[in-house]
């Protein structure tokens, strides 16, 4: 054995016991039959597959496409200014960047949870609307898909603004000044320059927060209050609550298969 | 008919520190001028003003009378070939010429662009991105992209830094040639005080924020104004307070005259120089015949020049 891969033997074990065979074990159960208190049974089905195709699961894979995407372009749109600021922030940037990162010093659940406390009924906004006479009862807030959106964008911003960043800040501050020196003003500058050399960037950011936005469950499940089921909620629900462990598995495979797409996207625009 | 180019008294102060320091410069059309100093003198601060990306903080700059001080990039006559070229690593050389056109919305902009290229011969590299060019295409495009909007001023910034040494004279000698074409004015910045000399019609020298001296070329040579100009244009003699060029310094083997001895010898081709370590400490190079008379390293000399080549300062 040389030495390349002895170095590569732990991330291949890694690789093999934690990734490899777990997901052969999700590939088998989704062709399996549902056990009556959970687990898989014979015999072997393509049903888990076919039951997908029912309208209620097809909503359910729509609407995490549909707030997955929505979460991503307000990301795309927030994120874009925010870097180019950092970027161009000199000294200051990794002040600014380190700010950015601060919500991940504490945990996604007691972040989230910090959400309900700020939108609820009885919560900061709605006290503080009452008190001061703008509304006399409190507004709906809480537990619906405008509350998941809001959920996703402030969950996974930092995802889109990270990458965004890198790109910018390599980008020469020559260009810009060329671009105006030649008669471009500020906005048609980006548009012509900034926004197609930051591209890479954009598609990284848009991929990293699109994949995780499309299999969130603990957003939906808490600010959306079970109302807006998305394909987390799904799979969650199959191996819990309905012990149907097979099906889960056959959504499972279905949501990584979704979430790959704009990964191989990305892959093939890089390898160009 | 007002300057080209004009600046009144013009400062940029830093938080820290003042980088131009009142200067004043009066540009005619049609002439290559050069801003001459070392690095950090505040020539690129001036041409930085000029070209609107720092704004002043004292003085005013005008363009063809007009005050345009406060004016920002895009709103200027004013075009700048900056130091690394900055061209669009996203559009081709073509692309690159199209850009300003485009954005003043002139007509035929393609057909324009094509007739820039040709006249920076690179007609056939119209697709080629930057990073498919050589570093003298890149220039060569640099200067289309801005001489294609045919501006009041061209600004040029350290151009040529970049290129090894055989390329940057071929391109000094192109960059004449299309200053004389196109009959722009020429606003050139740089620490190299050989091609400030050998282009310009009129150089200013810079030192500390202030210009120095302004004149011909020869005038600078010639008759510097302040000791600072003498030492930075070609080598000078130091003896006494009294300046002399190493062309007017006369060795011989023996006196009368300042004893030295013979350091090193430094053959330049059309001519040879001596550098010598005078009696008292000091340093002195005097310039030879190349069939002159042949000195060892080591050996006793005597320096000597006449009263014409002196040149005294306050």
């Amino acid at each position: 054995m040389n030495l390349r891969s002895a170095f590569l033997l732990p991330a291949r074990v890694w690789s093999a016991v934690f990734l490899a065979t777990p997901l052969a074990i999700v590939c088998a159960y989704s062709l399996l039959t549902r056990g009556d208190y959970g687990g898989v049974e014979r015999p072997w089905t393509p049903e888990n597959y076919t039951r997908l195709l029912d309208p209620l699961y097809l909503g359910i894979l729509w609407r995490s496409l549909w707030m997955a995407g929505l979460a991503t372009a307000v990301c795309a749109v927030a994120g874009f200014p925010l870097a180019l600021f950092i970027a161009r922030a000199g000294r200051r940037r990794n002040l600014l960047l380190q700010l950015v990162l601060l919500p991940f010093w504490t945990s996604f659940l007691v972040r989230t949870y910090a959400w309900l406390f700020i939108l609820r009924d009885t919560g900061l906004v709605n006290t503080a609307l009452l008190r001061l006479g703008v509304i006399r009862s409190p507004l709906p807030l809480l537990y619906n898909e405008g509350a998941v959106l809001l959920g996703l964008v402030y969950n996974f911003l930092p995802f889109f603004v990270l990458p965004l960043y890198a790109t910018l800040e390599r980008l020469d501050p020559a260009l810009p000044e060329a671009a105006a020196d030649l008669g471009a003003t500020p906005l048609r500058t980006l548009r012509r320059v900034i926004l197609p050399l930051a591209a890479p960037g954009i598609a990284a950011g848009c991929v990293l927060v699109f994949i995780p936005c499309l299999g969130a469950y603990l957003t939906p499940d808490l600010l959306g209050g079970g109302k807006t089921v998305m394909l987390g909620n799904l799979i969650q629900n199959q191996f819990t609550t309905a012990r149907d462990w097979p099906f889960g598995s056959a959504a499972s495979l279905v949501l990584m298969l979704v979430s790959a797409a704009p990964l191989w996207f990305l892959l093939r625009r890089e390898a160009r | 008919m007002p300057p080209v180019l004009e600046l009144r008294e013009v400062s940029k102060a830093f938080p820290n520190h003042r980088a131009v320091d009142r200067v004043s410069l009066a540009l005619e059309r049609g002439g290559f001028y050069s801003l001459l100093g070392p690095s950090g003198c505040g020539k690129t601060t001036t041409l930085r003003m000029i070209g609107g990306f720092e704004e002043p903080t004292g003085g005013e700059i005008l363009l063809n009378g007009r005050d345009v001080t406060r004016l920002k990039p895009w709103q200027r006559d004013v075009s700048t070939v900056f130091q690394n070229y900055a061209l669009f690593p996203h559009l081709s050389a073509l692309r690159n010429i199209e850009f300003g056109l485009r954005e003043h919305g002139r007509p035929d902009t393609t057909k324009r662009a094509l007739e820039a290229l040709e006249l920076v011969r690179l007609g056939a590299k119209r697709d080629s991105l930057p990073a498919q060019l050589s570093g003298g295409e890149k220039q060569r495009v640099a200067l289309a992209r801005s001489l294609v909007l045919e501006p009041q001023l061209l600004l040029l910034d350290e151009p040529l830094a970049a290129l090894d040494p055989q390329l940057r004279k071929q391109m000094r000698a192109e960059l004449k040639a299309m200053q004389r074409q196109t009959g722009i004015t020429f606003l050139f910045v740089t620490h190299d005080q050989e091609e400030a000399l050998s282009l310009s019609d009129q150089v200013a020298v810079m030192n500390g924020g202030r210009i120095e001296q302004t004149g011909t070329p020869e005038d600078l040579y010639l008759r510097p104004a302040t000791r600072f100009v003498a030492g930075f244009l070609g080598e000078m003699n130091w003896f006494g307070g009294v300046g002399v060029r190493p062309e007017s310094t006369r060795i011989s083997g023996s006196g009368p005259g300042l004893p030295g001895t013979v350091e090193s010898l430094l053959f330049l081709g059309n001519c040879l120089h001596v550098h010598v370590r005078l009696a008292d400490g000091g340093h002195a190079v005097a310039e030879t015949p190349r069939d002159g008379q042949r000195f060892a390293e080591g050996e006793a000399v005597w320096l000597s020049w006449d009263a014409a080549g002196e040149l005294r300062f306050e």
